[in-house]
């Protein structure tokens, strides 16, 4: 076909290198060296993955830091295949989704750490080799990323409005090209921000899943994480001020490379002019567009992706809206999937019966009675501290804009890395750990209310804060009519935020280690912490239930109908 | 007569006495097509016209393949419709642009799904572009572009599939209308110049100039079940000006059909004894203000308590679609009456316009209890019950029986802001509850 008819704006220009081109090489080949190191160690023998091998050294931390950080990447990646097959099959399927989306509700709830015992697993897959203990890390990191994902992607899937998914019907988009035309990129805005939530969240579970024990297996992976642990066991301040240098920095550059140009890539796929997450165009993104190396390579994936289109599925036939047909199948469905949850009910109950006194379970719902009350206290302490700051922060643009990606920051960061300095403090002052230990717990996840309510105050619209001033609407009057109901549903999402990973985080934190001094804070998270590291199954079983069955609850009776009410009366639409 | 020569015998599509229901979850059915046939010939563009919930939307997707009917038949080309049938191509009201493709990317979606060739697909997407006045757009996104021309790239994906039935739900009237009237002068004038890669075309819109200047044929459906109620042809030739005395007497005869059928179906709904029965007239919202508003220009001079509709609606600034709804309230709440395509103030809609708020509220509330069953039932079982207080899902349930969930929905709404309005009863939102205290 003759170019001459294509408008400018279409033709493909000749590859020639260019300024963009050069760094995107540099940055392609680093990555290439460093991915063929990272997967020779694979392969290194177990042996070698002792405490002993982690050197203090802070030259040690650039090459430990890229460990750690790859092991997020793969566990991100992991999570995103997680998503688009899980949530997809849910979507697509009624009686699938029936039980993947209480199963994924209850997944969400169980602590991570939780799943610790998996090592085992994994180290049996590859016997003696490096690689099983890599993978039981990054499954440690995937269960704390992949659930919130897919449950964005299911809602998004859920609410693709009804005329975009009538034009794919009516101009015969296969399931395939449907699903990267259509879904993916209206689920994107969404997704983009729960990757970045889960990134948050990971690094803190990268750092605790690196060192970890399981009754008589040790590992330890190279990485942030064991060079913190091994600097606890040395009670070495300055290696610990170094590794929390490493990790800022590692945090820093995963927001300028990977999350930058996601959010400003995810207001692209916005259906309608929304507020704009972000204001300036990342330079990183910028290196995409510009580079033609890079959009070579995009090319070359879109076309590859074009392949597929053309697969002729099975038409799409329309869904017949008549009297419910397949009651029959319904019943047999639903009466094998309550018969096989009712058995592993039993099994498990037995299990655990087997191995613990009912007086014993009474003992750890006390236990989990008192890590709520933690949780509770600590979550009112920061709000009490941080709503009126981010208040404060939200109603001037200019100290928000400057103050809300440290926020974010802040919260992303993983705060295990700063407990030893707090419990060398609570060691050499000797303070009770059952009261100093807790608030770690929140030490990571308050950023989260702070975070929210500066987005809330500065939604505040102008309007609306005029009136205040022009009604002369003062003091606690002002908070009560005007701020706080601002603010609420912002406050909300925040709190559930930072709430549920406190309950995550109180299995690092009401156990700790300063050298040979062993702190304990007597709650849920310190036995399912104990019984894990003492290798007994049916023990972190039945801490991990107990823990789930208070969140779920807690969540049901307290977070969702707050947030139901938030979203009712105080959306302004 | 047509400007379209080539009107041939072969119909492109018949619909044979389709019909379509919806089951609610406990098993009851309701019609929202009964009974509809039409046939659709090469080279004519036949106009679908109707209030809100007459089924013509549902018509079109019946035809589009989005949806199956559950009596009769579709058949394109002879052959019964089964799912999206390559050949017909749809206009979406909304514009339904892929956000996150450019113009060309939106254009191409068709030709990408067919399976054609990178280069012949770029050949024919930058044609309809260049036909439809996109020339220069193409890496635009559909955000970047003013609402006709987000509609204008909604007809080039149509039309770079060639197909041979066009099928437009309202393509316009998410559009304001100068722009409306641009894109359908524009694409009227390549029709009649035959340059449009198209058989036909099955437009269904609300507005009636739009669909007597566009048409070949019209048919006009009624409400509550969807039938065609009559068929008009429209044998004037284009290009048809707003303001031509021919258009205008066919604008005022579509205006008298379409107000003539409700007012009989009313007449039936009073013959009935049984008052439980009545309860399920569906309501429309419409805001008290317009109601007033209405009234108050019915009763000033030059109309004096009678007006002609189609001229009310142009001294108003409203399209039919907006006039009805209110005209039809007051006819609903007895303050008015529909006839013949004029509207008539009743004593009633007199004596409230001479009114002060305070009688003007008495009045309301008084039609509102004697004429609307559905207000006198929910008074009545306030009065009954001695806490004076009833869930909005006890009346929920209740109109359930008789229309679908979102039917009975948007009828307590309407009838909830109508009964504030008359102070009959008080609702409080949050508690989703009727009583009968106005909050102190």
């Amino acid at each position: 076909m003759s170019t001459e008819r294509l408008p400018i704006s279409v033709l493909r220009q000749r590859f020639f290198p260019g300024r963009w081109d050069l760094v995107a090489f540099v940055l392609v080949l680093g990555a290439l060296a460093f991915l063929a190191h990272a997967a020779l160690s694979l392969t290194h023998p177990l042996s070698r993955l002792t405490p002993e091998s982690i050197s203090l050294s802070p030259w040690a931390l650039p090459d430990y830091a890229a460990q750690t950080a790859l092991r997020m990447l793969v566990a991100m990646l992991a999570s995103l295949v997680f998503t688009f097959t899980y949530a997809t099959l849910a979507a697509k399927s009624r009686r699938a989704a029936a039980v993947l989306i209480p199963l994924l509700d209850i997944l969400q709830s169980v602590p991570i750490l939780g799943f610790s015992f998996t090592i085992v697993f994994f180290l049996s897959l590859t016997p003696g080799h490096a690689a099983g203990a890599e993978m039981a890390a990054v499954f440690l990191v995937f269960t704390s990323q992949a659930w919130n994902m897919a449950f964005s992607f299911y809602h998004s899937l859920c609410s693709i409005p009804a005329e975009l998914d009538e034009a794919a019907r009516a101009f015969h988009l296969g399931p395939w090209m449907r699903f990267w035309r259509l879904e993916v990129p209206f689920a994107m805005p969404a997704l983009i921000w729960n990757m970045m939530m889960s990134m948050s969240g990971g690094w803190f579970f990268v750092v605790a899943a690196e060192a970890i024990s399981v009754g008589n297996t040790t590992v330890t992976l190279p990485g942030i994480g064991s060079y913190i642990a091994r600097a606890i066991a040395a009670r070495d301040l300055g290696a610990i001020g170094w590794a929390v240098v490493a990790m800022t920095l590692v945090i820093l550059i995963y927001d300028q490379v990977i999350f930058r140009p996601l959010i400003a890539s995810a207001d692209w796929f916005r259906l309608e002019q929304e507020a704009r997450l972000s204001p300036t165009r990342p330079w990183a993104l910028t290196l995409m567009r510009r580079s033609r190396l890079l959009s070579f390579g995009g090319n070359a994936f879109s076309g590859l992706m074009r392949l597929g289109f053309n697969r002729r599925f099975v038409p799409q036939r329309p869904r017949h809206a008549g009297p419910r047909g397949g009651r029959f199948g319904d019943v047999l469905w639903f009466a094998g999937v309550a018969a096989l949850a009712g058995f592993v009910i039993w099994r498990t109950g037995r299990y655990i019966l087997a191995h613990v006194t009912p007086l014993q379970v009474l003992h750890v719902v006390g236990l989990g009675g008192l890590t709520l009350v933690r949780v509770l206290v600590l979550i009112a302490l920061a709000s009490v501290i941080w709503v009126p700051i981010g208040v404060y922060i939200g109603l001037r643009p200019r100290l928000a804009a400057a103050l809300q990606p440290v926020a974010q920051f802040l919260a992303a960061f993983p705060a295990n890395l700063l407990f030893p300095v707090v419990v060398s403090v609570i060691v050499s002052y000797k303070l009770d750990p059952n009261i100093w230990l807790s608030p770690l717990m929140i030490l990571g996840t308050q950023w989260y209310i702070l975070f929210n309510v500066i987005a809330g105050a500065s939604s505040l619209s102008s309007e609306l804060r005029e009136v205040g001033s022009n009604f002369r609407v003062r003091g606690w009057l002002w908070w009560r009519r005007i701020a706080l109901p601002a603010i609420f549903p912002f406050y909300v999402t925040g709190a559930i935020t930072a709430a549920g990973g406190s309950w995550n985080a109180s299995i690092v934190a009401e156990v700790a280690n300063w050298g040979h001094h062993h702190l304990v804070a007597e709650g849920l998270g310190a036995y399912i912490a104990q019984a894990t590291a003492a290798g007994s199954f049916a023990r972190t079983v039945l801490g991990i239930a107990v823990m789930s069955a208070i969140v779920v609850t807690l969540n049901r009776v307290l977070w969702r109908p707050l947030y139901a009410r938030a979203e009712r009366k105080y959306r302004i639409s | 007569m047509n400007a379209n020569p080539q009107i041939q015998a072969e119909p492109l599509l018949q619909v044979q006495s389709v019909g379509k229901s919806f089951w609610k979850p406990d098993g009851d059915e309701v019609v929202v097509l009964q009974d509809v046939s039409l046939t659709l010939r090469r080279g004519e563009i036949v106009g679908l016209l109707g209030r809100s919930g007459s089924g013509k939307s549902t018509l079109l997707r019946l035809i589009a393949g989005l949806d199956v009917p559950t009596q009769g038949a579709v058949r394109y080309l002879g052959a019964p419709v089964r799912g999206p049938a390559a050949g017909i191509a749809m206009v979406f009201q909304g514009f339904a642009l892929f956000p996150w493709l450019t113009v060309l990317g939106n254009v191409q979606l068709g030709l990408e799904a067919m399976r054609m060739p990178e280069a012949e697909m770029r050949k024919r997407s930058l044609e309809a572009i260049d036909l439809i006045g996109l020339d220069g757009y193409e890496s635009a996104y559909p955000r970047e572009l003013s609402g006709g021309m987000r509609q204008r790239v909604g007809f080039a994906r149509a039309l770079v599939v060639h197909p041979n039935i066009l099928l437009m739900d309202e393509p316009f009237s998410a559009l304001d209308v100068l722009t409306a009237e641009t894109l359908r002068t524009d694409f009227l004038e390549l029709w009649n110049q035959g340059e449009l890669p198209i058989g036909s075309v099955l437009l269904v819109t609300h507005n009636i100039e739009e669909a007597v200047q566009m048409c070949d044929r019209l048919l006009i459906f009624s409400t509550h079940p969807g039938r065609v109620a009559s068929e008009i042809p429209v044998d004037l030739p284009q290009p048809r000006g707003a303001l031509d005395p021919a258009v205008r007497a066919l604008v005022d005869r579509v205006y008298v059909e379409m107000t003539a059928r409700p007012r009989i179906a009313h007449a039936d709904a009073r013959a009935e004894p049984v008052a439980a029965a009545r309860i399920d007239m569906p309501l429309e919202h419409v805001s008290t203000n317009l109601l007033s508003g209405l009234i108050e220009a019915l009763s000033a001079p030059p109309y004096e308590g009678r007006a002609d509709l189609p001229a009310i609606a142009q001294a108003l600034h409203m399209e039919a679609d907006d006039l009805f709804p209110v005209a039809e309230a007051l006819q609903t709440l007895r303050l008015a009456e529909l006839e013949g395509g004029d509207i008539r103030l009743t004593e009633a809609g007199l004596a409230f316009a001479r009114s002060e708020t305070d009688e003007r509220k008495n009045l309301f509330a008084h039609q509102l209890l004697a004429h609307v069953p559905l207000a006198a039932h929910v008074r009545h079982v306030l009065d009954e019950r001695s806490t004076h207080l009833a869930p909005k899902s006890r009346f929920l349930d209740e109109l359930e029986d008789y229309m679908t969930e979102q039917s009975a929905e948007q009828t307590l709404r309407a009838l909830i802001s109508w009964g504030r309005y008359a102070e009959i009863f008080a609702y409080d939102d949050q508690r989703q509850l009727f009583s009968l205290e106005n909050p102190a």
